[in-house]
């Protein structure tokens, strides 16, 4: 798990899990949108705290790996401030099998958004900003 | 005997608090007793279960013990992804 400050490179992520044995990869991409909740959103920024946002993701791809018959995973987030289309999260999975593979990183883009020390800031075209809350994330889990 | 307890806050409760952080000295025991304290000092409407707490950089459960000195990260709901 790493939490960086530039453009995820998404190529180099996915090279990261190359494996002779894997047969699938999983990938989840979470982009910035442009609307929220009624809101027309402008940019997107996010506050982490890197010590424990790194620890606790990295937990969550080991619990990963003991429930799931994957061979590796990993993810990536960004702070700081992205626009309308940046990629926010990336979280990839190799498996022998794609079933296992989807199911692990479903687990564990669930997990990064509800257990890790990260906050997002939306700014809104009529010149407001809010922080949002995950309280959806949570009921949806 | 009062304890000495270095808080920080982050991103809505930074704002609500106005202070990045503080040096507080409080009787508390637990961490629930201490968001209690900081819930009614900073006005911090946001329910105690949607939140977590951290002590000396890690994650804790509302029932930990805080001790003289400890540094308590104060963190409102995440909304990672």
């Amino acid at each position: 798990m790493k939490v960086i400050s530039t453009e995820i490179d998404i190529a180099s992520c996915s090279k990261i899990l190359v494996n002779s044995r894997a047969g699938a990869l999983a990938g989840f991409e979470g982009w910035v949108r442009n609307h929220n909740d009624g809101h027309n959103v402008l940019q997107l920024e996010y506050e982490v705290y890197n010590p424990i946002a790194e620890s606790e993701g990295d937990k969550i791809i080991q619990e990963a790996k003991t429930q799931y018959d994957i061979l590796d995973a990993y993810c990536v987030h960004r702070s700081g401030l992205l626009e309308i289309g940046d990629c926010a999260v990336w979280v990839g999975v190799s498996a022998a099998h794609r079933n296992e593979a989807f199911d692990a990183c479903r687990y564990i883009i669930n997990n990064i958004k509800t257990r890790l020390p990260i906050w997002k800031k939306e700014y809104y075209q009529n010149g407001d900003s809010g922080w949002v809350n995950c309280e959806r994330c949570a009921a949806e889990k | 005997m009062k304890k000495s307890i270095t808080v920080i806050y982050f991103a809505l409760f930074r704002e609500k608090a106005g202070i990045n952080q503080e040096v507080i000295l409080t009787e508390v025991n637990s961490a629930a007793d201490l968001f209690l304290e900081l819930k009614y000092r900073h006005q911090l409407n946001e329910p105690q279960g949607h939140c977590k707490i951290a002590i000396n950089d890690n994650l804790a459960t509302w029932d930990a013990e805080i001790d003289d000195g400890d540094t308590v990260l104060l963190f409102p709901p995440v909304a990672g992804g």
